[in-house]
């Protein structure tokens, strides 16, 4: 379909060009594009075709935070007195408005790093999971403001993104160790606090990341250590898992595995859910938010 | 490192009364609060159970001074006519300080909260009235109070147990400001025993007397026999209370309409009644005498049985529009109106709300679930339904528990529908939880700070699905969210007929002669309160939110009244 071939061409551009650009964002920007060349005549074809969009880009990268930020777009550019009687007087302040969303979600991730950055003292020593950007940001800050401190990162198979970021963070000058997946539970007695990024923040104020997050959650609740967690505004889904097995199966898997493989029982899922009791401290852009603030946070951009 | 507040802790703040997880909520909305008040507000907080009433905040200080020298005046005329009571005490305590203050004083002072008995003693920079009638004045007062506080304090000793109501007792003499507790929870106090006979007496409705002996710890709460209505003591013709209001009393203290959403409709269709059956006296508007003529029905009613926090939001809202009907409007015109809005209450609040909570509730119940109910909740039994209809495969544990055994009414409707269900008593429950994957379970209210208040055993089902990691829904309308705060099941319950616990067992019935032994109580409670960390998910018309969200949600529901 020739939307297709549209959406998908900024967007495989825009990863390869910068890889620090988070796929929600380079999807949002894909969206907004989508939006400037649209033919429709009505504004509900409009948002029907926006619509289709958000799905095709869901079945490429079947991630959390593009569903969120796909669906955070559409409310967003929606959200305004669209009672102009031009048609492309409508678009326009709704295109307007795609950028206003986009500029203000470019500029997320240096605020959840600077609030971050401070809760990193003199000395200490950070256990992450995988590679997150966030994460990254915050630690570059840290960094920045002459603190010395080390980091742990678990490898994270099956994809060994750990590795990826211990590398990004040798390039900043920080000791790092890379440890296995299996080692958390010995090396928590030796951090201080645990970081996270999210791919997605769920109604109960839980997170949704990459495989072993819970793991980690649950050691360091077990040996009382703080586990925070950075995450953008736009990675807030209206979802509500009540356990691992109540997240929806095309969150779990790549969208590649999803369209070709028939029984699922035998794949690994990629991501996993974490509930909020194990959670200390969400730092968004919104803030820094205690997990039952999040729904109050939803509520506020939801509804 | 600060310290981590467990959940059994409440934050006392100038906002409120609330939860620490509800701590954050509050931050969002503080930039409406002014920080003059701040040490008077939590002053006022520390000494309230019920909201706060504010008083004369926008009036200027010579307004101000006028109004407490008027109060004053009037306090002492009235205390002439009667014995003092204690709140007269306070008013007279808080309007000494008040014409002392010279107009210099720092604003923060309003004209409703008062600073604590330090002032008195001060010595006044400036005054208005020549200083030695002031001094005489203060110092007789003083003596006065002294003495009444020495005998208020004896009386007190014995008083009440409920822990709202402890603080009420020493820093009272702060409070010009009357804090009510509500009456049902003040049994033990014959103060409010004598006060509430009063206003019956005054309303023509009859006081029901308690029943039996009262466990000591429940004390302060009424105990009832259901083989004494309080329609046997309303003589025939009723003049004061409408005859459908008489048989809604009687079909609830009877237990024949039970159950949160029956008692509210039950209710509201009374109301649509005497509502149709009204006519305005002349030289009377319909907004203020309407009202005037629902409070003996509404004493009434709770003679019969307590309100229920739905009961209570539903009166509240009634009372509103009653209220907000136009002068000018004719009398069948605001009839039809107040008709309308009461159908569309029902309509609204409980018949699509329990659609939209369906439909919620519907996208957690996986095929091959199985779902424990406990008692009979018209909202959970309405979600199976509609489940079972969308061809969802589960099957349904209901437990069950004495005295009322409601769960065999649960059992009937879903067996009726088609769908596979068990039934076990409670003392079973650890025994067969292992099996569930879902808990679902209905609310008669939600409180505030994100306790759940249900049907005695709820929160026990709720800790023992924790401790076996099963995850726990509550469904429950907006309507029942009500501002109250409680952490425990004491403070305000309900105790049932203590009569209901003796059963026939074998032709022998043991506890017959119960109350000819001294030592024995029989305790039929009908509440208990669940606390927000064993319930996972909280499924109202609204969405699906975590239980600690509650105040968001009465926040914004305030924000659209």
């Amino acid at each position: 379909m020739n939307e297709s071939i549209i959406l998908f061409i900024p967007l495989c551009s825009q990863i390869r060009e910068d890889p620090d650009v988070a796929s929600a964002v380079a999807a949002i920007r894909s969206l907004l594009e989508f939006l400037k060349r649209d033919q429709s005549e009505t504004i509900l074809g409009l948002r029907e075709n926006q619509t289709k969009a958000i799905q095709r880009l869901e079945e490429t990268d079947s991630s959390v935070a593009v569903s969120s930020g796909g669906e955070l777009f559409l409310r967003f550019i929606s959200l305004t007195s669209l009672e102009h009687p031009d048609l492309s007087q409508c678009k326009n302040v709704m295109i307007e408005r795609g950028e206003l969303f986009l500029k203000k979600i470019s500029l997320s991730r240096g605020k959840v790093g600077k609030l971050c950055h401070t809760f990193i003292k003199d000395g200490a020593k950070i256990l992450t999971h995988s590679s997150s950007r966030v994460v990254l940001k915050v630690l570059e800050n840290a960094a920045a403001d002459n603190k010395r401190f080390t980091v742990y990162v678990t490898e994270s198979q099956p994809d060994s993104a750990g590795k990826l970021m211990a590398q990004k963070l040798h390039n900043l000058n920080i000791p790092v160790t890379v440890v296995l997946d299996a080692a958390v539970g010995y090396i928590m007695e030796k951090v201080d606090l645990v970081i996270v990024g999210a791919e997605g923040v769920v109604e109960s104020g839980g997170v949704i990341n990459k495989i072993g997050t819970y793991q980690m959650a649950v050691c360091s609740k077990a040996h009382n250590k703080p586990f925070y967690v950075v995450a953008e505004s736009f990675k807030f889904v209206r979802l509500y898992p009540l356990n691992q097995q109540d997240v929806p199966d095309r969150f779990k898997y790549k969208a590649d595995i999803l369209k070709t493989v028939k029984d699922l029982n035998q794949e690994h899922p990629m991501i996993d859910y974490t509930p909020p009791s194990l959670i200390t401290l969400l730092f968004t852009d919104l803030g820094v938010l205690t997990p039952s603030a999040v729904s109050d946070e939803l509520i506020k951009l939801y509804l | 490192m600060g310290e981590r507040l467990t959940t059994s802790t409440l934050l006392v703040t100038d906002g409120g009364v609330i939860h620490p997880d509800c701590f954050s909520h509050q931050f969002t909305s503080a930039k409406s609060r002014r920080s003059e008040t701040w040490r008077t507000r939590l002053a006022d907080r520390l000494t309230a159970s019920t909201t706060l009433q504010g008083e004369g905040k926008e009036l200027t200080k010579e307004e101000k001074q006028r109004l407490r020298k008027e109060k004053k005046q009037h306090k002492k005329n009235k205390k002439d006519d009667r014995g003092p009571p204690e709140k007269e005490k306070e008013k007279e305590k808080a309007s000494v300080p008040a014409p002392s203050k010279p107009a210099t004083q720092s604003p923060a002072h309003k004209a409703a909260p008062v600073p604590v008995n330090a002032s008195a003693s001060e010595s006044p920079v400036a005054a208005e009235k020549p200083a030695k009638s002031k001094a005489e004045l203060r110092a007789e007062r003083r003596a006065r109070q002294d003495s009444e506080r020495a005998s208020k304090q004896g009386k007190k000793e014995g008083g009440q147990q409920s822990t709202s109501s402890k603080p009420k007792a020493t820093p009272n003499e702060l409070q010009p400001v009357v804090k009510r507790l509500p009456d049902h929870v003040q049994v033990d106090d014959p103060v409010a025993l004598k006060k509430l006979a009063k206003k019956l007496e005054r309303q023509q409705v009859p006081l029901r007397s308690d029943y039996g002996y009262k466990v000591s710890l429940f004390s302060h709460l009424h105990q009832y026999s259901r083989k004494n209505p309080p329609t046997q003591q309303i003589s025939i013709p009723v003049t004061v209370i409408h005859p459908s209001i008489v048989r809604l009393g009687l079909q609830y203290s009877q237990g024949i309409i039970a159950g949160s959403n029956a008692r509210s409709v039950a209710l509201l269709h009374a109301f649509k009644q005497v509502i149709q059956d009204y006519s305005t006296p002349p030289n009377e508007e319909l907004s203020r005498d309407l009202v005037n003529k629902l409070s003996p029905y509404i004493s009434f009613l709770s003679q019969c049985r307590p309100l229920s926090a739905s009961m209570g939001n539903a009166i509240k809202y009634i009372k509103k529009e009653i209220s907000n009907i136009p002068s000018q409007c004719k009398e069948e015109e605001a009839k039809r109106i107040l008709q309308e809005c009461i159908d569309s209450y029902i309509n609204e609040k409980i018949i699509l709300a329990s659609e939209a909570i369906s439909k919620y509730a519907i996208e957690k119940i996986s095929d091959g679930d199985v779902i424990l109910v406990y008692g009979c909740s018209s909202l959970v039994n309405h979600i199976l339904c509609e489940a079972f209809e969308k061809q969802r495969k589960f099957r349904v544990i209901v437990v069950d528990s004495r005295p009322r055994l409601e769960g065999r009414e649960a059992l009937r409707r879903l067996v009726k529908k088609g769908i596979r269900c068990t039934y076990v008593l409670i003392s079973a429950l650890s025994y067969i939880l292992p099996e569930v994957s879902k808990v679902f379970l209905g609310a008669h209210a939600l409180l505030a700070n994100g306790y759940v208040m249900s049907r005695v055993g709820t929160s026990q089902i709720a800790l023992v699905a924790k401790a076996y990691n099963v995850p726990v829904l509550v469904c429950c309308e907006t309507y029942k969210f009500c501002e109250r705060v409680q952490t425990d099941s004491f403070v305000s319950n309900e105790l049932d007929d203590p009569d209901d616990l003796i059963v026939t067992r074998n032709g022998k019935t043991h506890l017959e002669n119960w109350q000819t032994v001294k030592s024995l109580g029989l305790l039929n409670l009908v509440y208990d309160v669940t606390p927000p960390d064993f319930v996972d998910l909280v499924i109202t018309d609204l969405g699906m939110i975590p239980c600690t969200s509650v105040p968001v949600v009465l926040r914004v529901k305030n924000v659209d009244q």
